[in-house]
């Protein structure tokens, strides 16, 4: 849909579909909850941060998964931590979306080889939508992920079922 | 006080204790005591006037391959500033070795680490359980021969 | 399950009413524990009665991936992930040990860095562990600042070695990359730009009436109790014990400079109180930016990477190496059985430490108060589980 502004041309009416409302209105504020688990937490509260600010895209950080639409999982995921991811998962209410940051969430990072308490990848307990690799991420990255996501939902139609 | 100088103190008070000490030929000496010792040792060490050794800098455990298992406690004294290394080894079907989270309240938390991830088992613990693995893990993973399991509670382990 | 106690008390109005003590949990995802912590708290209405930390919700298994790498120097990496807030810090403290065991000494140039990188590090860990502080305790603004000024040293850090966050930077004997050419200008102009920073944080946060009326007075840890908890950093030295390792167990060249660790003294409560603990924090910093300062000045031309041994390969033996990390005494205890990948490395961390006290210093308090009780310990859980 673009920016909205630059519809309006004579009147103040917009012709648009269901569809491209309603995903114009999801990607625009998607609320992530906050769940920084390690590394890539810091660099994603950096994300959040004035620098590279977050809230130009209308997200800002939920405490609760009742109230949140998206989960960006930030950091390793062990093996005594993957219930309660599921738990949280099952908490937030449709339409949720899950991205996986960094390498740790991906496939289990540098740890693939001999932890024996890491899960490898947190697509093993929780439906994945985006990937974003790096170990950080730089917050570019992360924005580049989000940016995906959003790209994502814009494609998304009311009669196709969603995840 | 010197290395040699505690070491004496030691060996005087506790004559039949002490079982290795090596200052020379090492980058940190260290002297190696009995298990049956240890809580006497640990509350001398503490409470004596020349030695006065109130911070527990560290508390590890070891696998030392052989069938043995072992403790190293690291430990200075805030006041005089000097340092003092303890060994302990116990084998490894019955790796029991008295606690000193009693003396040292640091201790508790090392302890409890060394227990979940070597298996020595520390008698008079207040409070023994598992510290950093889930409470129903089976096995020790910091042994030299720790096999990582297939599954947990239906989650795949290996990559 | 065992039954909790439950006690008959008086209203005002002098009805009795059966009263019952409660199990909360502020479980391993909650927006102030500072990662994945979980404490199980028992209370009594609002007035907490006991405190039961639960970790390892990131527990990665470091100690077995440095017993199975094939090389001393590839332990470095993991290393830098167990503190990600401080990582400098933690690759010095592994990097020291080992060499004190293999017994080599680094040149002039690569000991001035090592100390510029890592007091620049204790600068922007006290930034974030300040700023979430404040974002704890309920002000937004500083955060933003803090994590503003924080950027420019990630700056610094990204000329340098390419990385913001996670470096391996210092290597067994050297460093990976020397100074970028126009790095001393802008590391000096950076401690040009911070020093008046620090007083903007005093008026925004520090001597604000209502984060002063949330810290002063909660979870006043005593001295001796720190002491036989083994607490060290800013922990300790808020409690008024003038301890610092840098002066007091010397390593690398922190004697040439000339710089005070800094002692909480009970100014707005009673002393070993949270508010004491964040100011050391805030003082630390512009300590530091001194020793920065100083250490650009004397910096020596020469190498960085001739004493980086090409086979790793030290005597049987161990050795325990501490040093001061942003959150207190970082120690590396390494086992070599005389072949190139060590033995048996434990990292001694100072969070895991400063945790165990919680239960101490927070009997009577407010739920309200467990968070900045928390906050004020500054916990890294990356490090507390290694």
């Amino acid at each position: 849909m673009g920016l909205l502004d630059k519809q309006f041309n004579n009147s103040n009416v917009i012709i648009t579909s269901m569809d491209n409302l309603l995903n114009w209105a999801r990607l625009s504020s998607m609320w992530p909850m906050q769940f920084g688990l390690a590394c890539c937490a810091i660099e994603m509260m950096a994300t959040g941060a004035s620098h590279y600010d977050l809230d130009r895209f209308g997200i800002f950080f939920r405490a609760t998964p009742r109230q949140a639409d998206v989960m960006i999982v930030a950091g390793t995921v062990t093996l005594k931590m993957a219930s309660r991811i599921r738990k949280l998962y099952d908490q937030m209410a449709e339409p949720r979306y899950v991205l996986s940051m960094g390498s740790c969430a991906n496939c289990g990072g540098p740890y693939w080889e001999h932890g024996y308490h890491v899960l490898k990848g947190v697509d093993r307990v929780v439906p994945v939508d985006v990937y974003v690799p790096g170990c950080p991420p730089r917050p570019e990255a992360l924005l580049e992920g989000i940016m995906k996501l959003q790209e994502k939902i814009r494609s998304e139609s009311l009669v196709k079922k969603t995840a | 006080m010197t290395p040699q100088e505690i070491s004496d103190k030691l060996k005087t008070q506790f004559p039949d204790s002490i079982l290795e000490i090596k200052i020379e030929g090492v980058v940190d000496p260290y002297i190696k005591v009995a298990p049956e010792y240890l809580k006497d040792i640990s509350v001398y060490l503490r409470d004596n006037v020349d030695l006065q050794f109130d911070y527990l800098m560290c508390l590890s455990g070891m696998d030392y391959g052989k069938g043995t298992l072992g403790v190293v406690y690291n430990i200075f004294s805030m006041k005089k500033k000097h340092k003092v290394n303890l060994k302990i080894e116990v084998p490894k079907d019955k790796a029991e070795v008295p606690s000193v989270a009693l003396v040292w309240q640091t201790a508790n938390w090392h302890e409890r680490e060394a227990y979940d991830l070597v298996g020595i088992k520390f008698l008079d613990h207040p409070d023994l359980r598992r510290i950093m693995m889930p409470d129903d893990w089976e096995g020790h993973p910091l042994q030299k021969d720790y096999k990582v399991p297939e599954l947990y509670q239906g989650m795949k382990v290996p990559y | 399950m065992t039954e909790l106690p439950t006690t008959q008390t008086k209203t005002s109005t002098g009805r009795s009413v059966r009263t019952e003590e409660m199990v909360l949990n502020m479980g391993p995802q909650h927006p102030s524990t500072h990662g994945v912590l979980r404490l199980e708290l028992v209370v009594d209405g609002e007035i907490v009665i006991d405190v039961i930390p639960h970790i390892g919700y990131l527990h990665r298994c470091f100690e077995k991936h440095a017993e199975k790498m094939t090389n001393y120097q590839q332990v470095i990496p993991y290393v830098d992930r167990m503190d990600y807030c401080a990582a400098m810090n933690m690759d010095f403290g592994y990097v020291l040990a080992v060499e004190k065991l293999l017994g080599i000494k680094v040149p002039e140039r690569v000991e001035y860095i090592r100390v510029i990188m890592a007091e620049l590090q204790r600068i922007a860990s006290h930034l974030i562990a300040a700023g979430t502080y404040g974002l704890d305790i309920g002000a937004f603004t500083p955060f933003l600042y803090m994590f503003r000024d924080r950027e420019r040293i990630l700056d610094l850090f990204e000329m340098t070695c390419g990385a913001r966050l996670l470096y391996n930077y210092m290597w067994i004997g050297g460093l990976s990359h020397d100074l970028s050419p126009g790095f001393i200008d802008k590391a000096k102009d950076f401690c040009k730009y911070f020093r008046p920073k620090i007083k903007e944080y005093n008026d925004l946060l520090s001597y604000n009436e209502i984060f002063i009326k949330r810290t002063a007075n909660v979870g006043v840890l005593p001295a001796d109790v720190a002491i036989a908890y083994a607490c060290s950093g800013p922990v300790l030295r808020g409690s008024g014990v003038n301890f610092d390792l840098r002066r007091d167990d010397p390593y690398s060249i922190y004697h040439r400079f000339e710089w005070e660790p800094q002692v909480g003294m009970g100014e707005m409560g009673k002393v070993g109180d949270c508010w004491d603990r964040y100011m050391v924090r805030i003082r630390e910093m512009e300590q530091s930016t001194n020793i920065v300062e100083q250490a650009l000045n004397q910096i020596p031309d020469g190498e960085v990477t001739s004493a980086i041994p090409k086979r790793i390969r030290p005597n049987p033996g161990d050795v325990y190496v501490r040093t001061e990390s942003a959150r207190g005494e970082i120690g590396f205890y390494v086992v070599s059985d005389g072949s190139g990948s060590p033995y048996r490395v434990k990292g001694r961390s100072p969070c895991f430490v400063n945790l165990s006290v919680i239960p101490e210093i927070s009997r009577g308090h407010m739920i309200a108060d467990i968070v900045a009780i928390a906050g004020s310990l500054d916990i890294v859980l990356g490090e507390v589980d290694r």
